[in-house]
């Protein structure tokens, strides 16, 4: 019996792979997919993402602020009550954005818009997908952050030129989170399910010493909120964002070091469950 | 670029060998063999829960076997996934459009997928919304276009690489007849162009159409193989007479009807008799003294044989 085959190239192209069937090196495609799909239908979605934490800033800086007036910052100095949340506000906005972009928008794709599906029937492997997808959410983190550096410095917030670092942090920042939220949503299966992120992020935003600092909880509260990831992004903003550093920031640009490495194993294993049944 | 294949004994696109596929202690595919020449409309046909659909995602390198060999093109989709799958077309059950992007844009970003340059894209593009009858709506929205534009798009999309083995999962089901027989007719000119059609479809009349050789499936088995013309004469007699004695009586007739023609089958809504001559079984019928409401004869169909070999009770 004869049969019609390809090239030989074909079969040695799959051997050179490294994840073999899950990836095609074509990231680039998903990417400009993405760029596309935005230009024609999803930019009101970014708009408003830009503006919520600025509305924050806003609200809490300004109008709170002229109550608490100025505070102790990191390294000591005091600075005005706006200038010590903003860079929260900035990690704030990394991480939704960043989940967001992994996990509903990811939920969606997966399961009703069966997106992926159909990608996944071409040359793309899951891992192409995923990347571009990851690299599609730090490309909107990395415009929200220059968005909000910019407010930040009109608002008269930026007093050192280190703080033009905080925009690739708040980029790492995105990074953590979304490698790992995508990990994540391959296991949700409903809509209530996915409910329980936001169980997760609100409390984290609210009480990862985003409004006032670590030291007015116990001890034990303290160990508990420095271990979640959200704590590592204020307080590494916050640092920045004075030009104040410390052992502590190595510490913080190390912890997401590790969940990004961790998030991306979770994701490319769950990949592999998933999509080569 | 093919292998150096003596001329004579057909090329095989695929051949399955022993396919099997299990989910936990189900086998949705219980070791089929197949092999199907280039150029060749091959369909698969099967109630609902059959195996069709699970088989067609292996041949599409998207679900991994559990045990047996296929080849497609001489490659193995488990290892050459994203190879095997460059060299085909895939038209799944339900369109997955990409709904963000306008009616033009699906077909680009699609072919970037396999790594097509634009140059070839944008000018290939054009050419397959001329095929698909789709020019004037290139700048439309997807929501914006009925069923059957949306299917004709998914064809023209998964046209996009040049496949040499389009995979079609009920091509025409929800279409209207208007638009089943437009899709029919480029499904056509695509098998003239000397591309291999592998099809699953509900539709007996679709498959007959269609299909050069097909396989009946039900519950992951082969239950029998051929072209819609030697299936009939296989499975089935050349005509069939069906009577009509009224829901109370359907069932006391049959056993008065025995002897007439080749089978006999009792449905509660009518009775069938299986004849090489329908019109003599019909005599039969009145000389033996039987008075129908109505009768009808007619040629068999794939349907009969399709109904013979999987049975007549629900499957859900």
């Amino acid at each position: 019996m004869s049969a019609v085959t390809t090239s030989h190239s074909d079969a040695d192209a799959a051997r050179n792979r490294k994840f073999g069937p899950l990836y095609s090196r074509n990231v680039r495609a998903v990417v400009a997919r993405g760029l596309m799909a935005t230009k024609s239908s999803n930019w009101m979605v970014m708009l408003s993402g830009f503006f919520e934490p600025v509305l924050y800033l806003i609200a809490m800086g300004v109008g709170l602020g002229a109550i608490v007036g100025t505070v102790q910052g990191p390294g000591g100095g005091e600075i005005s009550y706006a200038a010590y949340i903003a860079p929260a506000l900035l990690a704030v906005s990394a991480m939704n954005g960043a989940v967001y972009d992994s996990t509903w928008n990811v939920f969606f794709k997966m399961n009703f818009s069966k997106l992926y599906q159909g990608m996944l029937y071409t040359s793309l492997g899951p891992l192409d997908v995923a990347m571009g997808e990851i690299f599609l959410a730090l490309l909107r983190g990395l415009m929200y952050a220059t968005g909000f550096t910019a407010v930040m410095g009109l608002m008269g917030l930026l007093t050192t030129p280190w703080a033009i670092l905080m925009i690739p942090a708040a980029v790492l920042i995105a990074f953590g989170f979304a490698s790992f939220g995508m990990g994540i949503t391959s296991f949700m299966k409903t809509f209530q399910q996915m409910d329980w992120i936001n169980f997760v992020m609100l409390p984290m935003f609210l009480f990862s010493a985003t409004f006032y600092p670590l030291s007015v909880y116990p001890q034990y509260i303290q160990w508990f909120i420095q271990a979640m990831p959200l704590w590592h992004g204020v307080d590494l903003l916050r640092q920045i964002s004075v030009g104040a550093f410390s052992p502590a920031t190595a510490i913080h640009v190390g912890y997401y070091l590790v969940m990004i490495a961790l998030g991306m194993l979770l994701t490319t294993g769950r990949l592999r469950k998933l999509f080569l049944k | 670029m093919s292998s150096p294949a003596e001329t004579g004994p057909p090329q095989y696109v695929i051949t399955a060998e022993n396919l099997t596929k299990r989910y936990g202690d189900v086998a949705a595919v219980d070791g089929i063999s197949f092999s199907v020449p280039a150029g060749e409309a091959f369909g698969l046909l099967g109630p609902n829960g059959a195996g069709k659909s699970t088989t067609m995602k292996m041949i599409g390198a998207v679900s991994q076997r559990t045990s047996g060999s296929l080849s497609i093109m001489g490659l193995d989709p488990d290892l050459n996934g994203p190879e095997v799958r460059a060299h085909l077309g895939v038209v799944p059950q339900q369109d997955n459009l990409d709904e963000e992007l306008k009616v033009r844009d699906n077909l680009l970003v699609y072919g970037r997928y396999f790594g097509l340059p634009m140059s070839y894209l944008r000018p290939k593009a054009d050419e397959l919304l001329e095929f698909a009858q789709l020019t004037d709506k290139a700048k439309s929205k997807v929501d914006a276009l009925s069923g059957g534009m949306k299917r004709r798009l998914t064809i023209a999309r998964s046209l996009i690489n040049e496949p040499r083995i389009l995979l079609l999962d009920e091509p025409t089901t929800g279409l209207d007849p208007q638009a089943r027989h437009i899709l029919w007719d480029r499904l056509f000119r695509l098998k003239e162009q000397g591309v291999t059609l592998i099809l699953t479809t509900h539709y007996m009349d679709e498959a007959e159409q269609l299909c050069d050789r097909l396989i009946v499936v039900d519950k992951g088995r082969i239950m029998a193989e051929g072209s819609p013309a030697s299936l009939i004469r296989e499975y089935s007699t050349r005509e069939v007479l069906e009577l009509r004695f009224g829901s109370e009586r359907n069932a006391s007739i049959g056993a008065e009807l025995e002897g007439i023609g080749e089978r006999v089958e009792t449905l509660p809504d009518r009775v069938l008799i299986y004849a090489h001559d329908g019109e003599a079984a019909l005599e039969e019928v009145s000389v033996r003294g039987l008075r129908p409401v109505t009768s009808l004869v007619r040629r068999s169909s794939l349907e009969d044989v399709f109904l013979r070999l999987t049975g007549r009770s629900l499957v859900d």
